[in-house]
């Protein structure tokens, strides 16, 4: 693994939803095991050309998410590669029984993509904004999640699942993301990525949240607070070293995720807190609420997923380290 | 029957209902066009002939419900109910704006009017079924209203509520399918496909009809018919175009959810104005 962060954070030019299409028809040519599974959303996915190039392994299986995932499971016991994808929602508590079951319990080789994390679902509202996709997956035993914050970690993502076995679950944005790492970069899964040093603190962030961490941080140290930014993309299995390491080096962390705190990274965390390094922990994410409809940087403010709620909660483990 | 007033009336009442939708719409600039204007006419017939309600007290249990479970048509029912005077049409505007109550789906806990929340596909269907069991149990003479979407009853759980409420036999429950022939990926036919869908309510033991679902008097005819069921829920399949009416939208092969530009809007609108004026 070399990660090393973009000189430039700007917007990508092509969105998320091409890069996966791309890196799968890549793939696919020369792995001919590999399949794509829809529930009528290909076209939301930009997936059209993988469809049009390799129709004998494209399943848009129509509006039924959980008999996508039993088929996707089924095509897999017969040594396939499915890729199965739909909105976060759909393809995660729609169908939780199946991915437990089906995929999990029964030890399949399956990869789920669940598009429209969180707030960014935004005009669709609140049933489609999952805040919890990530949560209720946590639980199933050997899962793999991952959230893979910009198209260079998401080509080598998919690449590398193609390649494994197990249960994955992988939260995509599906519109342009801000580059945070170099075209170079590789990433080990269940690795985080120190992407800015500091002493004081740690921000440990995943998805669209690490660009907001990185503001932050470049914020406090005007105030001149050294604020440590981490990418924890691996939910499952976390990265437990580098936690531990970096409550051991900076007494303090902060989590932030586009995300429930209910059983998302904070949890995730604190779970690795609560048994080695006691140290604060703070957290910006959703708090136990249902989604809205609205405009991205509406519900970014609604919810508090902002640079500055960062800071904010920054400064309250802070106070809490040195009390 | 209707008299040949009222369906000028209900007729009308469909047009107003696109008029509304497509301003909505078109002034966020995106959103689900193709299903609003497909179910428009059955929209028209149930809020202008059909239903039992009161804008003035939205709550009133012996109400008729209706449960849109292809609830990104959420857009025409706020119309109708906004033209009926259970909101101020100014409203309609505020569209999946931030802090509105008309969210791109339907919500019973925002929307005046509205009886169920929906927007994952397929379980409007259970929740019809429950308030239609619920209504029975509570005595109540009202029917029960759900809108499905081709497409979404691809769902296995619309066919378990299907087979549910023959068992039950619930006459208080009439559905209705919003049969355009295409969901978000193209054409149902070719993704995974719906086939003779009266034959398969017949085979659930249900009582079914075919109607053209832009001809408000055949609509209110199947309802008509449906309701002198006793003995089994009723099943009215309506043949739609995704698009109807929207000059923009209606001959676009993807036109579940579009973009919407203001001349697009307008040139829809005049279409429409045009025809209201010629009535
Ligand atoms: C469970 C679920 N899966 C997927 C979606 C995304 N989605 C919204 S509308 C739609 C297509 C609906 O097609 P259809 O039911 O035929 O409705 P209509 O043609 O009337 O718009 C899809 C796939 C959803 N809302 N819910
Ligand atoms: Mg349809």
């Amino acid at each position: 693994m070399s990660a090393v962060l973009a000189n430039m954070r700007v917007k990508e030019d092509k969105e998320m939803r091409n890069v996966y299409c791309e890196t799968l028809m890549e793939l696919s040519e020369e792995n001919n095991k590999i399949v794509v599974l829809d529930a009528d959303l290909m076209n939301s996915m930009g997936m059209t050309k993988y469809a049009n190039k390799y129709p004998e392994r494209t399943f848009n299986v129509g509006i039924q998410e959980a008999n996508m995932v039993g088929i996707a499971a089924g095509l897999s016991a017969t040594g396939l590669v499915p890729f199965a994808h739909s909105f976060g929602p759909f393809a995660t508590r729609r169908c939780f029984d199946q991915l437990f079951l089906s995929c999990g319990y029964a030890k399949l080789n399956v990869r789920i993509v669940g598009s429209d994390p969180g707030v960014t679902a935004a005009y669709n509202g609140g049933t489609h904004m999952p805040f919890e996709d990530m949560g209720i997956l946590r639980n199933i035993p050997n899962i793999t999640i991952l959230e893979p914050v910009d198209s260079v970690m998401l080509k080598d993502i998919i690449k590398q699942t193609s390649n494994m076995y197990g249960l994955f679950y992988i939260r995509l944005l599906r519109k342009n993301a801000v580059k945070i790492y170099e075209d170079s970069s590789t990433f080990e899964i269940g690795k985080g990525i120190t992407l800015k040093d500091g002493r004081d603190v740690t921000i440990i962030a995943t998805g669209i949240m690490v660009d907001d961490a990185l503001k932050a941080s470049d914020e406090l140290e005007k105030t001149g607070i050294s604020a440590r930014v981490v990418n924890i993309f691996t939910l499952k299995p976390i990265d437990k070293e580098l936690i531990i390491k970096c409550a051991k080096e900076t007494g303090a962390i902060v989590t932030a995720e586009n995300h429930s705190v209910i059983n998302g990274l904070y949890s995730a965390v604190s779970e690795v807190i609560a048994e080695s390094t006691l140290v604060p922990v703070e957290k910006v994410g959703v708090m136990d609420e249902f989604g809205e409809v609205g405009p991205l940087d509406y519900l970014k403010q609604r919810f508090k997923l902002t640079p500055e709620s960062i800071v904010e909660k920054v400064k309250k483990v802070l106070k809490r380290k040195n009390s | 029957m209707l008299s040949s007033e009222k369906i000028k009336e209900v007729k009308e009442f469909a047009i107003k209902i696109r008029i509304e939708t497509i301003k909505a719409i078109g002034n966020l600039g995106f959103g689900h066009i193709g299903g609003a204007m497909s179910i428009a006419d059955t929209i028209a017939v149930l809020y202008d002939a059909v239903m039992k309600y009161d804008p003035k007290n939205p709550n009133w249990e012996d109400r008729d419900y209706l449960i849109c479970s292809k609830g990104h048509a959420g857009p025409s029912i706020y119309s109708a109910l906004a033209l009926k005077g259970f909101f101020p049409i100014e409203e309609l505007m505020t569209l999946n704006k931030p802090g509105t109550h008309l969210p791109s789906h339907c919500d019973r806990n925002l929307t005046t009017g509205i009886d169920m929340t929906t927007g994952s596909l397929g379980q409007g269907s259970s929740l019809a079924v429950g308030v239609a069991l619920g209504n029975r149990c509570c005595g109540r003479k009202n029917t029960t209203y759900l809108i499905l979407g081709d497409g979404e009853m691809q769902e296995g759980q619309v066919w378990e509520a299907v087979l549910y409420a023959a068992q039950q036999k619930l006459s208080n429950l009439i559905v209705f399918v919003d049969y355009n022939k295409k969901q978000l990926d193209g054409y149902t036919a070719d993704i995974n496909d719906l086939g003779d869908l009266k034959s398969k309510f017949e085979a659930f033991n249900w009582f079914a009809q075919e109607v053209d679902g832009h001809n408000v008097s055949e609509i209110y005819e199947a309802v008509e018919n449906a309701k002198k069921q006793n003995e089994k829920p009723s099943a009215i399949i309506l043949h739609t175009v995704k698009g109807k009416g929207c000059s923009f939208a209606e001959n676009e092969l993807y036109n579940h959810h579009m973009t919407v530009s203001r001349q697009q809007m307008e040139e829809a609108l005049n279409v429409l104005l045009n025809e209201l004026g010629r009535r």
